[in-house]
This record gives structure tokens, sequence and C-alpha cells, in this order.
């Protein structure tokens, strides 16, 4: 099983973050948790600069298909490659600066409850172990101001923080280490919708001025119409269909007409004001390929 | 990593009247941390007297981030220099430091106490936790009085499970500790006894010090170590995944579903746990005697009904079960105070357990005042 796994994702190429090859590659993805199979053969490629939302049912292993991306799950067979490396394969060094190169913004914020918001943001900064710490300060007053955070919450904890303002502070610390690639799970789940829709301000800003990549879970149609370039729809244990969201809409599989075309759906729909594209993008896998 | 190259700063005093600075190479987080590189821009910085005098070219950094330019406008006193030249992707950047303006951190106000302070401020922290323990110990005596009147829906499963995990998965841990120091305390008074020719005066000895204190005490402080430290983190566990307010919410009580379970199920199992303990460390004295001392089995067990009278063994048991109680209230008590964060998870669980093994040491030199002329 190893041989094979190792041989599927080919030889290891340098770590390369100039956009040339895709930021993640997975192929023939599979997660088991015991007995249970989440993933089975799937394939996803994310490229550089774009703002992809993974949607699909409860339980259909979008959050562990993030987990996997980040490393903290490992698959059972096929393979992940962040940045071109394999990370089931790599050793501490590369990972170690995949790592510094990829921010997570977790479901629930993640913070370090026994560290203050400062500290939680200066953290990853100060594990370089190289900057000074004037240039810690600015650079994190500078992170908590370009979320909307002013410097007055820098000595809260985050058990004094609304679930907004904790949703920002772990943005920020995201942020921290400028990534070049950034992943949310459900970002604006619990939030009031005019939290979300600064939140989702926030991203698009953030998105156009870092020059990120991008890899969302969300159930929020707004959010997942207002942000994403693509969206990747997870049913059947694999990625049912991809591409621009006018496109995967018209895909026709039930599960893919229930989530979109429902009464929400529509709505957010009518409120997406994008251009009519051609429908070429679009790629659906279909049954006989499995 | 091929993607990064030094940060470099280079000075050409070419023009006549003003000496440029250009910056290159890659200003990124990463490149800055990299080897000494911030230390050698911090002594270039260093030898620049006036930062803003000099022409500054940036023109030439193939990838800037916010660090890298904070890292500048840091060097320039936080202000744009008048001689400046961007690449036009840099200007955002900039932009962005400048509009955003200076941030100040408000330092929190330190708390200076003098001794005398600290000292109140720990004495209010006794009373209110006394305060508490005693609300607790008036929720617990309410409820049992609930249970009492209607034992029939009492928390049934709930205290045998906790019976099970107190009680029972306790019986291994007491046994090779109480075994091990019956052949300790054995060995070690044997060799004492024979100075004196006392030998089988060492029945009396094992079974008054196992029966009446050292079985009750071992047992406790195994359990409050076991058992109370897992009650806290449950309960603290509870208050941070809002199990408790779920509860609350459910109108569940707490004293009567959490507390009460805890502290009659220890109060069970704990009298019994000192009958095993006891058993346990006077086979262990048996082994030794007979070793040490060639004691037969038989004459130790012919010759321990006399040596210690059964009033002993009561309070042994009585012991037992009072140390089980405040075993709990204890791990109770500090497993409900405990915030939801995980630093104070921490500190609650090893402050209970510490407590709990003071309280326990306590209540025996109340005993033994007590029953001081008990037993004899």
């Amino acid at each position: 099983m190893d041989d094979a796994r190792v041989s599927s994702c080919g030889a290891d190429g340098e770590l390369t973050l100039d956009g040339s090859v895709p930021v993640v590659e997975i192929t023939g993805l599979w997660t088991k948790f015991g007995r249970t199979v989440v993933h089975q053969d799937l394939n996803l490629t994310i490229e550089n600069g774009e703002i992809l939302s993974i949607v699909g049912g409860s339980g259909t292993g979008k959050t562990v298909l993030l987990r996997q991306m980040l490393g903290l799950e490992r698959p059972a067979r096929g393979c992940v490659r962040v940045f071109n490396e394999d990370i089931s394969l790599a050793d501490a060094k590369h990972l170690q600066q995949l790592r510094n190169h990829w921010g997570m913004l977790f479901q629930e914020g993640a913070l370090y409850s026994a560290l203050t918001v400062f500290e939680n943001i200066a953290q990853p900064m100060l594990e370089l172990h190289a900057l000074p710490p004037d240039l810690i300060r600015d650079a994190v007053l500078l992170k908590m101001n370009m979320v909307g955070l002013g410097p007055e919450q820098a000595n809260k904890m985050p058990s004094d923080l609304s679930g907004g303002m904790v949703k920002r502070a772990a943005l920020a610390r995201a942020l921290a280490l400028e990534p070049k690639l950034l992943f949310l799970d459900e970002p604006t789940a619990g939030l009031d919708p005019d939290r979300s829709e600064s939140f989702v301000s926030l991203i698009k800003s953030l998105h156009r001025e870092l020059g990120l990549t991008v890899v969302m879970v969300t159930h929020d149609l707004d959010t997942l119409f207002a942000l994403s370039t693509r969206i990747a729809v997870l049913a059947e244990k694999h990625v049912i269909a991809i591409g621009p969201t006018r496109e995967v809409v018209r895909v026709d599989h039930p599960f893919i007409k229930k989530f979109f075309l429902g009464a929400r759906g529509q709505r957010a729909l009518e409120a997406l004001d994008a251009p009519e594209g051609a429908y070429a993008g679009v790629y659906q896998h279909s049954e006989s390929e499995l | 990593m091929p993607l990064s190259q030094e940060p470099t700063l280079t000075l050409s005093p070419d023009d006549a009247h003003r000496p440029s600075v250009s910056a290159g190479g890659t200003w990124q987080v990463h490149a800055l941390a990299q080897g000494g590189a911030m230390d050698t821009i911090a002594s270039f910085l260093k030898t620049l007297k006036d930062a803003r005098s000099v022409a500054w070219d940036l023109s030439a950094i193939d990838s800037l981030d916010h660090i890298g330019a904070q890292v500048l406008w840091n060097a320039w006193g936080k202000s744009r220099p008048p001689a400046l030249r961007l690449a036009p992707e840099q200007e955002e950047f900039f932009r962005r430091l400048e509009t955003t303006g200076k941030l100040e951190l408000h330092r929190p106000r330190k708390q200076r106490l003098t001794v005398v302070m600290k000292l109140g401020f720990s004495m209010l922290s006794f009373f209110e936790h006394l305060a508490a323990f005693t609300q607790l110990v008036g929720q617990v005596t309410q409820d049992t009085w609930r249970f009492a009147r209607n034992p029939l829906r009492g928390p049934w499963r709930e205290i045998s499970a906790n019976i099970f995990h107190a009680g029972f998965q306790a019986l291994g841990i007491t046994a090779l500790v109480g075994f091990l120091i019956g052949v300790v305390l054995s060995y070690l008074s044997a060799q004492q006894l024979r100075n004196f020719g006392g030998d089988i005066y060492l029945v009396n000895l094992l079974g008054m010090s196992i029966i009446r204190e050292l079985g009750p005490l071992l047992a406790a402080i195994l359990v409050a170590g076991r058992s109370g430290s897992s009650i806290t983190a449950q309960l603290g566990v509870m208050r941070v995944t809002e199990e408790l307010d779920a509860m609350l919410v459910m109108g569940i009580s707490h004293g009567f579903r959490l507390v009460l379970p805890k502290v009659v199920a220890l109060a069970v199992s704990m009298p019994l746990l000192v009958i095993w303990t006891d058993m346990m460390a006077l086979i262990g004295g048996m082994v030794s005697a007979k070793i040490e001392l060639n004691l037969s089995a038989q004459y130790f067990l012919q010759k321990l009904p006399d040596a210690v009278p059964l009033a002993n063994y009561m309070i042994g048991l009585g012991k037992g079960a009072v140390f089980g109680i405040l075993i709990a209230l204890v791990s109770c008590h500090f497993g409900l105070r405990i915030q939801p964060n995980t630093e104070s998870l921490g500190r609650g669980t090893t402050t209970s357990v510490v407590t709990a093994i003071t309280v326990v040491i306590l209540a025996d030199a109340v005993f033994a005042i007590v029953f001081n002329g008990v037993g004899f």
C-alpha cells in the first residue's frame, strides 16, 4: 500500500510558491475512519489566487478534506500535494516551511484561551525567533487593524470576546505570517448577517491586497456566492462538480438541485449580480469515471 | 527553498548632495527571519545617521509584504521619507501604513500589591471559598433529603457508575500500594523490635497502625489523586463545553445529578477500599514477618483480634466514609468553579487534588483528637 502511494504521487518537487503549479493538488484521495469511508478516489486541484469554496451536505467530509490539506489527517490512499510538496511524505523541515506559508481559521477560532488577543497573534511571529519585539508589536497591531480590531482589544482574553471578535482575532492570527494560502472553515457560521457581510468584504479585500489563495468550507449561500471564484461540490464521497458558481448551479444532480435551487438558494442567486459566463469551465465527474 | 533571496540594503553615495539607499531581494517575513538577516539590516540602519535624509529606492525589491514594509517604515521613524522611489505594487503597503497611523498598545496598568494587600486578597479568597463550600454542603444536604424522601427517583445510574470508576477501578492500585507499605513497615519494625526482644509485638504494631491509621489514609490519598482529579476535570470540561449550562436550562440540578452521586459513591466505596487496603497491607506485613522474624501467618491471624480491639476497625471504616465525602465535596467545589479556559482547568485540577489531600489529613488529625481514648 505504501509503495502504491509513493508511486501515485510521482517524484517530489521543489517547494514552489510562484504559481506555476497548482497550489493544492489532490489525486485519488481515500480517507477512512475505521471502516467508514469518507472520501473515495477524490480529485481536486486548486489554482493560485482563486477562492475555492467546498460545499456539501453535513457529514460529507468537507472539514476532513481541509484537515487532509493541512496534514492533520493521513490519507488512506492517494496523495495530497500542497505547493508541490506531498504533505504525508514531507520531512519535518519541509513541513515547517509549508506551515509558515499557510494560515487556517478554525470554525470556533481556536484562539489559545490562556493568552491575550495580542499574544495570540504574536505567537506565530515569536516562533520564528528572529524578529525584534518592537517590530512584532507594530506588525500585530497592523494585523489587528486590518481585520478591524482596535488596539484597545489587544489585552483582552479570548473568553471576553464576542463570537465575531473571536473570528476576527483568529483571522488576524492566521494572517500573521503573511500566508500565501488561507484555509477558512465555516468563516461566517454563528455571525449575524451584518457581521458576516463585513467579514465577507474583509476576506475580499485581503484576497485582493495580499494575493491570497483561499480555500473555504461554508454552508452560508450568501458568503458562498459573494466570495467564491469556483465552487467544488462534495457528495457521494468525491467531488461531483467543480467550476464557477453559475455553472455549478446548472449541473444536474439531486444534491446540487436541493442545495442551490431551494428557496434560500434562489434568493441568494438572485442577489448574485455576476455577468453570465460561458459554461465551458465546468467539469462534472460522471459515475462511469469511478 | 528557492523562492527567497536575502533582503539587502546598499548605500550608494553617487548623487552629489544626497546619498541613496537601494533595497533589493525578498523583503518578506520568511526571508527576514532566515539567518541573521534582521541583524544585518539593523546594523546597516545604525550606520545611517539620519535615515530620512537619504534617498530610498525600493523598486529593486522583488517581493514585499506587510512585515517587510513595517521594518522599513520603522526605520524611517514611521513616516514617509521625502525621497522615496516605489514600484507601483508596493504603494499599497505603505499607503496602508500611512492611513493606519500610529497604533499604540495600551499596556494594562500593573497592579502593585503590597504584602498587606496580598494577605488581604488571599484572606478574602479563602473566605469566598469557605462560603461557596458551605453552600455546596448545604446543597448536598438538601439533595440528600430529597433523595431519602423519594429514593426510587434518585440518580442510581450515576451512583453505580461512580462506584465503578472510583471504587472498583481503584482496587488494583490500592492493593499494590497497600501490600508494599505493609512489607516495608513490617520489615523496618521487625529490625527494631528484635533489638528489644519484642518480636511478638509486631502484630500489635502493624495491626494498630494499619487498621486505625495507614489503611484509611493511604486509600484516601490514592482516591484523592485518582478520582478527585478526574471529578474536577470532568466538571471543568463540562463548564467549558457549556454542558453545565445546558443542564440548568433543562432544569436538571447540578447538585442532584452531579455532586450527590459522587458524594454517595465515594462514601460507599471508600470504606470498602479501606477494608481492601487494610487486608493487603496486613498480608504484606505477614509475608515480611514470616521472612524476617519467622512469625507464622497462623500466629499473626490468631493474635490480631486481641491486639487490635474492634473499635479501631470501626474508626478506620468511619474515617474512610468521611474522607470519601470530603474528597468528593472538595473536587466538586473546585470543578464547578473552573472558568471556561484551559489554564483555569489545569490550575483548578491541581488545587483540587492538593486541597483534597490536605483536607483529608486535617480530618485525620481531628479524628485522632476526638477518638483519643477509644480502642486501646
